[in-house]
């Protein structure tokens, strides 16, 4: 009774948050590099279901590279790209169902990846992680100075990506095409905006990125590769896209909501609450749900369905 | 007419020639518009007027022909190289990016970086330069349809276009909006701008053209300054062939037996207010009759939409009393959304009506014989039953709506635009149908975004204003103040 | 050499898939059975505009209800028409979360059926570990269940059991109900064009997608219960190695048609006991099917282009700009 307490006490303790920040921080990492890759091209009309695909690609592509980290993470993005194109040709150039090729493609990189990682000898199944690189001064501040900014390289640049995203959507040309060719293919086609080929972009962009998440599962967390190692990562991530409401800063936030989720069952081993770790696998995925149906609720007593981009999911329309 | 700066021509067709697969939509065309002028382009839906002019713009290549922009041949043609030297155009079909914001829109299609607050500044300036107000929302989807409109033309103008393409621009406006509208297009030619007017209307045409083409059939069979012609021989060189046909069936323009007050009553709305997050439709009350042919006129965004789907039963009233009969035929303004699933056959769409309420198995076989009949008695020229609906033309797949709704007794009749897109054959065949259906004793509510359509069949007009509902006398000039509000 | 490689990899494919009759009658016709039931239910889903990607986790709900009922049943003759019954209507509300979330919250199906099958998974690793746990405690699986809840074997010798029957019967049902029956042409209509079925057809759109899912999420929790019932006789994780997705290829490959969907099942359960052939005698990984399928797939879209289905699945509002 009073042990139980004590350990409550200490959990509730200022110091003991702080490696729960870290990891939730660094479990957000690729979901939010994979949910800023969905946005691109949802905001271009395209619902891209072979994110996940991207992602266990990238994650094949690093942990087959090894080496030094830059060329894992090179690797992962042109295993992305290479999704991508694929999406993009089909979905985009041939006008075919989105959502079908998406999941095709999907099964596609998962069974790949997983004939590929049992063709391999058995060895070396561990590659390097890409160091902590904390920043001097900021990463000495209590509590959230580690957790924010004792991280690896990546996570910066994940994090980076929301402000940069947002200038480039709102303040270029090019991103008012990619919202324009979202809402109405046809008005930005008589602006003279290239509509296929800045879907198609969109497409290839977000699954570069989707790659580079896989990467950084393999680089910056796990250390190794395993058979479906993205876990619905990339469902998540278009679930974070949604529920961010399409705009960099919303995805963010989502993001690391998500990351805290998946962070709490270190954080339940850990304590030795008894609750049974399966149930608390169980967390992310039940409170996207819960999470979609708050946020439409909270949604539908004003504006219904106007986040969202007008086209989503539709193919274009023919020449 | 004022007179025309003589810079020589803006835009040149020459022998223009396209297919879409067996159909020749343009066989070799030529026209001239000078610059300082005003050029109609008329001719009936289907005609090629604006397969013409989306050549003349870069949206579609021409199979064979010349195309030459301000003296300079467009070689190879895009948007862009219209855009270049000079040309906009303004679609029939609004092409702004609904969610995005008016300044948004402006600028959409240039390189570099994007500023907002210039974007707004520069709506500001071209909107006061060119004398088109345009309110800087941040939804496009906000602005009323003339907005729209301005917003289109001063896109156009905001990329330097000297040359403006107007595709049926007063199809969507109410009466003194055209009036505006047409005022602003004679401004702009006697400034020096050059203006391509593409419409069926001759009234239009006539009041602000300096020269007419008139095509037929992919063809021109007239050409000509407006003020050497008549609105007679217009008409000849666009109907032609067709005149008899048509003249048949104006000459059936004549009223329905007068509208007897002392008929059943059908419809009755008491105080019906339909809400879609904001009331839309505010204490709306009338009676119709069997026998009677009413029409519903207002401009876009006034609540009409809304007030003919409660009274089809497709949308709930938020407050007040709406009896409608069971028995309910309904054709919708988008029929290949609404109307028709194109994938499906014939008889598979002849089947959807009543669908929702039918149970057990299908009747299949008596299914394709009722359509089989259908495609006799309403002249629908179609291979066979089991065809896909896509593979119709559209004038056959309207026949079949119309068709699969009034093929049994009805009671209501409630028509959206149930003439949009078809040429004067069939537009004559829903009209004759929708008067058979009336004299049949159903009551008939028909919308048009024609307003001369719904002067030809009504014998009493609603007019839908801003939400409210009021009864006008069925003459034009009347109709037409109501439809913008005034007394 | 590389040739006697393909060549022994394709006898080995070859034995483990059809060339043997236990690889026939054991393997391939056992392992199409899931397929088909999942298969057909994905059919009408996708017929329906329905984008129900969820058959894997309505599939292992199917499973815990008929395991729980196999476990607890007394006896008698009925056992396994209560544990079969009881996994469809496991899975259907399973699927019938999705349709609420969707129908109330209007939370796409294609990300919430998804979400559903990670809890479904997990759900089962639970059950395993901790309530149904087999009474040793050793191992994460449960207590076999009742002899009378079991399907019975056609072939004494092979692990063919009845369930291919249900599978069969299914197939043409579907069949008929979407040429014959009204409630088809309906769903049909639904998935070709929801706004002309609403308006032309007076139909109400929302219940029709919103029965489709859960009729769908029934097939897949009955074939559950059929692998339970007819093949494992106790609940497992990794019982099933990934027939909601497969399911999703043979739909496809058959273009949604229930009768081809008894062919295209039996294709892919051909292909992957052969795989597992090629693994156990050739060394080659037997994730080479999915590889497979996935390319079916993508060869499918490719050639026959669209499918004339508007997905509810992303709808947003129509903009009157479009054409």
């Amino acid at each position: 009774m009073a042990g139980d307490q004590g350990t409550a006490n200490e959990w509730c303790g200022m110091t003991d948050v702080s490696p729960f920040l870290e990891a939730a921080v660094r479990t957000a990492t690729p979901l939010l590099i994979a949910a800023a890759g969905e946005s691109i091209s949802e905001r271009a009309g395209v619902i891209n279901i072979g994110l996940e695909g991207c992602i266990i690609a990238g994650a094949y592509a690093a942990f087959a590279t090894g080496g030094i980290p830059i060329a894992g993470y090179t690797s992962a993005i042109f295993a992305g790209l290479a999704v991508g194109i694929t999406m993009a040709f089909f979905a985009v150039v041939m006008r075919r169902d989105q959502i079908i090729v998406g999941a095709g493609l999907t099964m596609l990189a998962l069974g790949l990846t997983g004939t590929l990682f049992r063709l391999r000898e058995a060895s070396a199944p561990l590659v390097t992680t890409e160091p902590v690189t904390a920043i001097p001064l900021l990463s000495r501040i209590p509590v959230v100075g580690p957790a924010l900014f004792a991280q690896p390289a990546i996570t910066y640049f994940a994090f980076a990506l929301v402000p940069a995203l947002w200038w480039w959507s709102q303040r270029t040309q090019g991103g008012l095409a990619l919202r324009a060719v979202g809402d109405s293919p046809s008005a930005a086609k008589a602006a003279g905006v290239q509509v296929v080929a800045v879907q198609a972009g969109a497409v290839i962009v977000g699954s570069a990125l989707g790659g580079l998440a896989g990467g950084s599962l393999v680089l910056a967390q796990a250390g190794t590769f395993a058979e479906g190692m993205s876990a619905g990562r990339g469902f998540l991530a278009i679930a974070i896209v949604a529920l961010g409401r399409w705009q960099p800063v919303g995805v963010a936030l989502a993001s690391l909501i998500f990351g805290a989720a998946m962070a709490l069952q270190y954080v339940v081993q850990a304590m030795g609450w008894g609750i049974r770790y399966e149930l608390v696998l169980m967390i992310p995925y039940v409170l996207t749900l819960v999470a979609l149906a708050a946020r439409r609720r909270g949604v539908s007593q004003g504006q219904h369905f106007s986040y969202a981009p007008a086209m989503l999911g539709r193919s274009l329309p023919d020449d | 007419m004022s007179a025309r700066t003589d810079g020589g021509p803006a835009l040149e067709l020459r022998g223009i020639e396209k297919r879409f697969g067996d159909v020749v939509a343009l066989a070799g065309v030529d026209l001239n518009v000078a610059q300082g002028s005003v050029h109609a382009l008329l001719g009936e839906n289907g005609a090629g007027k604006t397969t013409l002019m989306r050549i003349a713009y870069g949206l579609v290549p021409a199979d064979r022909g010349e195309v030459r922009l301000f003296g300079t041949p467009a070689s190879s043609h895009s948007v862009r190289g219209a855009v270049r030297a000079g040309v906009g155009m303004v679609q029939q079909q609004l092409s702004l990016a609904p969610n995005l914001s008016a300044a948004e829109n402006l600028v959409l299609g240039r390189r570099g970086l994007f500023n907002p607050a210039a974007a707004a500044e520069r709506l500001d300036a071209v909107s006061a330069e060119f004398g088109l107000r345009v309110p800087a929302v941040s939804r496009t989807q906000d602005l009323s349809i003339v907005e729209q409109q301005r917003l289109e033309i001063l896109k156009a103008l905001s990329r330097g276009a000297r040359l403006i393409i107007l595709d049926e621009p007063t199809a969507l406006l109410a009466p003194s909006e055209v009036d505006d509208l047409l005022q602003w297009i004679r401004n702009f030619a006697s400034n020096g701008g050059s203006a391509v007017l593409v419409t069926h209307k001759l009234r239009e045409a006539l009041a602000v053209a300096d020269d007419v083409t008139v095509l037929r059939r992919g063809q021109v069979t007239r050409a000509g300054p407006a003020k050497d012609t008549s609105a007679q021989e217009l008409a000849a060189a666009i109907f032609a062939d067709t005149a008899a046909d048509g003249a048949s069936e104006r000459s059936s323009d004549q009223p329905v037996p007068a509208a007897s007050s002392e008929g059943a009553v059908i419809v009755e709305a008491r105080d019906v207010t339909i809400s879609r997050r904001v009331p839309v439709l505010r204490g709306a009350s009338f009676v119709v009759r069997r026998h009677e042919i009413v029409g519903v006129a207002a401009v876009e965004g006034s609540g009409h939409r809304e007030l003919l789907l409660a009274l089809a039963g497709l949308l709930p009233i938020t407050a007040g009393q709406l009896r409608t009969p069971n028995r309910i035929a309904q054709i919708p303004a988008d029929r290949a959304r609404d109307g028709l699933i194109p994938d499906f056959s014939l008889v598979e769409n002849v089947a959807l009506r009543g669908l929702g309420g039918r149970r057990g198995v299908m009747p299949w076989s008596s299914l394709a014989a009722l359509t089989s009949e259908l495609l006799r008695r309403f002249g629908i020229v179609a291979p066979s039953p089991k065809t896909p609906a896509k593979a119709l033309s559209g004038g056959n797949q309207q026949r079949l709506v119309v068709a699969r709704e009034l093929e049994r007794e009805v009671d209501l009749v409630v028509a959206d635009n149930p003439t949009r897109g078809l040429d004067l054959k069939a537009t004559a065949f829903v009209h004759t149908q929708l008067r058979g259906a009336a004299a049949g004793g159903a009551a008939v509510l028909i919308h048009s975004t024609d307003l001369d359509e719904i002067l030809s069949l009504a014998t009493r007009v609603l007019v839908v204003f801003h939400g409210s509902v009021r009864e006008v006398q069925p003459e034009r000039s009347a109709v037409g103040r109501a439809m913008l509000g005034a007394a | 050499m590389l040739l006697a490689d393909v060549a022994s990899a394709l006898e080995a494919f070859w034995r483990g898939s059809l060339g043997t009759s236990s690889a026939l009658f054991s393997g391939t016709l056992v392992r199409a059975v899931p397929l088909i039931l999942v298969g057909v239910g994905v059919a009408l889903a996708f017929r329906a505009g329905v984008f129900n990607i969820g058959g894997e986790g309505q599939l292992l709900l199917g499973a815990v209800a008929s395991t729980v009922v196999g476990l607890h049943w007394g006896g008698g003759v009925a056992g396994v028409i209560i544990a079969l019954c009881a996994s469809a209507v496991a899975g259907a509300a399973w699927a019938a979360i999705a349709a609420v979330l969707r129908a109330r919250f209007g939370v796409l199906e294609v990300i919430s059926t998804i979400m559903l099958n990670f809890v479904a998974v997990n759900l089962v690793s639970y059950l395993v570990r901790g309530p149904l746990q087999e009474p040793t405690r050793i191992y994460p699986q449960t207590s076999l269940i009742a002899e009378s809840a079991r399907l019975s074997r056609l072939w004494t010798g092979t692990r063919l059991h009845a369930g291919i029957f249900i599978g069969i019967v299914v197939a043409v049902c579907a069949w008929l109900v979407l040429t014959r029956m009204a409630a088809g042409f309906r769903l049909r209509a639904v998935g070709a064009s929801p706004s002309a079925a609403r308006a032309s057809g007076r139909v109400d759109v929302e219940r029709v997608t919103a029965a489709a899912l859960v009729a769908s999420g029934a097939l897949a929790g009955l074939a559950g219960g059929v692998e339970v019932t007819g093949v494992t006789y106790a609940l497992y994780e990794n019982l099933s190695p990934g027939y909601g997705f497969s399911a999703i290829a043979v739909a496809i490959l058959a273009r949604l048609h229930p009768l081809g969907v008894l062919a295209t099942a039996l294709l892919f359960a051909t292909l992957e006991t052969g795989a597992l052939g090629m693994q156990r005698d050739a060394g080659v990984p037997s994730v080479v099917a999915s590889v497979l399928e996935a390319l079916a797939i993508l060869a499918v879209v490719a050639a026959s282009g669209r499918f004339g289905i508007s997905w509810r699945a992303t709808r947003g509002p129509r903009t009157s700009g479009a054409a």
